[in-house]
């Protein structure tokens, strides 16, 4: 059974081929050396006796031909001719080999080999630029290395750790002058001074000392507290106070370092300092003392 | 009739006997020594055998506890220590990698490694912030801050450029590192970071990207001033390098005034990043708050020169890349 249009009457149009694929608009053809890709009676390989293809392996394009004579010894069927790489010489072999074959094949073949030179030319412009790498994602891995995060984030302990690191730094003076803790200072002196002798005179003076340290804060800070209220706004204020002064006068920052820290303190409502809250009870005090006078006097009258 | 049945009425009496004899004389009556509750054919029966030994397991361990308890007490003041639970921190196999401080040889590779001009003060950081291609909105807000973050950074968009290209331009204009950030389906999770003229470039893995609109009880934004850098726990080699790496990102003299810390704490090869601000409430207590975004990074691979994934002299690269096993940042696990 080998006439083409047998062939083509019983596999392709009427009964099953098994490299025709349907879609609602076409039909394609699955098979490898098909011209077109297209099931139709003049481009179907097995309905056509004297048949051509252009297929492209590695780069390289080759012309294979099947004619009627070799229609007997399949493994013989395709001849096949290499291509040269220059495009008009190719064409000119193309024509050369298939001369006196019928127009639709030349055509065909010849359209074939545009398109697949023109895809091999954009496959090297587009090694050249970059290659986006897709690495796949082991579930597992990820599921154990998320895992892993979580309770190293825990062993971390980080706010313990930075804070820790911050007072190691602020003992160690890296600081300078900003901070300036007197009883920091004053603890030092007194290790000496209890080396030497006179143990408990040394803890009454620095009682004394801390008591006269508060009274200052206590004064400086009402003065401060009445005009600022958000700790932000105390921030830029002595930020921006600190930069026009530049250098450092001790006292004035520290006083304001102080009252910056009474004032956080109070906002953030964190576990209070002794200080800001007797500070607080004799700002308002000295408020009160002074309303009640004048009634008193005036009673009195 | 009755046969049967009073026989099957026995039998599920014995069958009910059965466990309440079983828990009454367990293992050594019924059973032979050596015996495990799996060897049990009948799945059921294996079960509630099994619940039940969980049980008398749980019970035991309580009733240790409530006697060492006593025994604490009773003891007082005469109580051997309380014994420390093994952490993975505890069962560290001393690394000897890890670095000392007086170490003569390390410190001498590091006066003349790429990093000698940052730590010498001869050149000041300048940092260029991009992302892959077509970064979405996510990345971008968080590029966005980490430049604000890092004082001296700039952040430039992709547009398909290619790296290798960019990092000429980059040496040119005298940009000291370049971090890209990888995005991966609108999340960023990746990071490059390379020390441009001729530096080794890190690549890691980046996880729990938290914007600043996502940390609860933050601050206000971040200010101008240049930031503190703590570096936590980079002990090995490795670790160091990487720690100066990170160091090189911010400029050298922080500006204590403003009180901005940026953190990055290493801990079982994750490296957090945490920024925030501190205040000192006596020498002994400081508060922090923390503003800024934070993320966790972990490291994939440590390259010699700048970024060429194909031809470049890979100094380390984490061993599921490449199914040997390496280093850790901070030592080997025992």
């Amino acid at each position: 059974m080998h006439s083409d249009d047998v062939v083509w009457d019983s596999l392709g149009n009427k009964q099953f081929c098994s490299y025709k694929i349907k879609t609602k608009t076409h039909n394609f053809c699955r098979n490898e050396y098909n011209l077109t890709g297209l099931c139709n009676r003049s481009s179907c390989p097995l309905a056509n006796s004297q048949y051509a293809t252009i297929k492209e392996e590695k780069g390289q394009c080759y012309l294979y031909m099947k004619t009627i004579e070799r229609a007997a010894f399949p493994s013989r069927l395709w001849e096949r001719v290499r291509l040269s790489k220059n495009y008009e010489k190719a064409l000119e072999e193309i024509d050369e080999n298939l001369i006196y074959w019928p127009r639709f094949i030349r055509h065909k073949c010849k359209q074939r080999f545009t398109k697949i030179t023109q895809y091999l030319i954009r496959i090297r412009k587009l090694t050249l630029k970059r290659q986006r790498k897709l690495i796949p994602l082991s579930k597992k891995v990820e599921r154990r290395e998320k895992r892993r995060e979580e309770k190293a984030l825990i062993a971390a302990q980080l706010d313990n750790a930075i804070e820790k690191e911050l007072l190691e730094r602020l003992k160690q003076e890296t600081y300078g002058d900003i901070y300036n803790f007197p009883i920091h200072a004053f603890d030092k002196a007194l290790e000496q001074q209890d080396a030497e002798s006179e143990a408990e005179s040394d803890t009454e003076e620095k009682e004394e000392e801390e008591g006269d340290e508060d009274a200052d804060k206590r004064e400086f800070v009402e003065v401060e507290e009445s005009d600022l209220s958000d700790f932000e706004d105390m921030d830029k204020l002595a930020t921006s106070s600190e930069e026009e002064q530049d250098d450092k006068s001790s006292s004035e920052e520290e006083e304001r370092e102080m009252a910056e820290r009474t004032c956080h303190s109070k906002s953030k409502g964190k576990a209070p300092v002794k200080g800001p809250a007797r500070t607080k009870r004799a700002y308002i005090e000295i408020e009160y003392e002074q309303e009640i006078e004048p009634a008193s006097k005036s009673k009195a009258a | 009739m009755s046969g049967p049945g009073s026989m099957a009425s026995g039998a599920a009496a014995g069958s009910a006997d059965g466990p309440a004899d079983a828990a009454r004389a367990p293992e050594q009556a019924l059973f032979p020594p050596g015996f495990s509750v799996s060897e049990i054919k009948n799945k059921q029966r294996r079960h509630f055998m099994f619940l039940r030994w969980k049980q008398q397991q749980r019970k035991d361990k309580l009733a240790n506890k409530r006697k060492r308890k006593k025994e604490r007490e009773a003891l007082g003041d005469k109580a051997p220590p309380k014994p420390v639970p093994k952490t993975i921190e505890n069962q560290r196999v001393y690394d000897e990698t890890t670095v000392d401080p007086n170490d003569e040889e390390v410190a001498f590779d590091e006066s003349t490694d790429e990093f000698a001009p940052y730590f010498n003060r001869q050149t000041v950081p300048r940092i260029l912030i991009t992302t892959s291609d077509r970064p979405r909105g996510r990345t971008v807000r968080f590029c966005e801050q980490l430049s604000t973050i890092i004082p001296n950074s700039h952040v430039y968009y992709r547009r398909g450029l290619a790296l290798k290209r960019i990092i000429p331009q980059c040496i040119s204009r005298d940009f000291t590192d370049l971090i890209v950030i990888n995005e991966d389906r609108k999340i960023p999770n990746g990071l490059v970071l390379s020390h441009l003229p001729d530096g080794p470039t890190a690549h890691f893995r980046m996880s729990s990207v938290r914007l600043r609109k996502e940390i609860k009880r933050k601050g206000k934004a971040p200010t101008e001033h240049q930031p503190e850098v703590i570096l936590n726990n980079f002990t090995t080699r490795l670790g160091h390098s990487i720690g100066r790496m990170f160091a090189s990102l911010f400029p050298h003299d922080p500006q204590f005034i403003g009180r901005q810390v940026a953190t990055f704490h290493n801990q079982r090869d994750y490296i957090f990043f945490r920024f925030h601000r501190y205040i000192f409430k006596s020498e002994k207590k400081v508060g922090i708050q923390e503003l800024g975004p934070r993320f966790t990074l972990k490291l994939r691979s440590l390259q010699k020169g700048t970024f060429d994934s194909k031809f470049g002299e890979y100094e380390w690269i984490h061993k599921t890349l490449l199914m040997w096993s390496c280093y850790c940042l901070a030592g080997k696990v025992g």
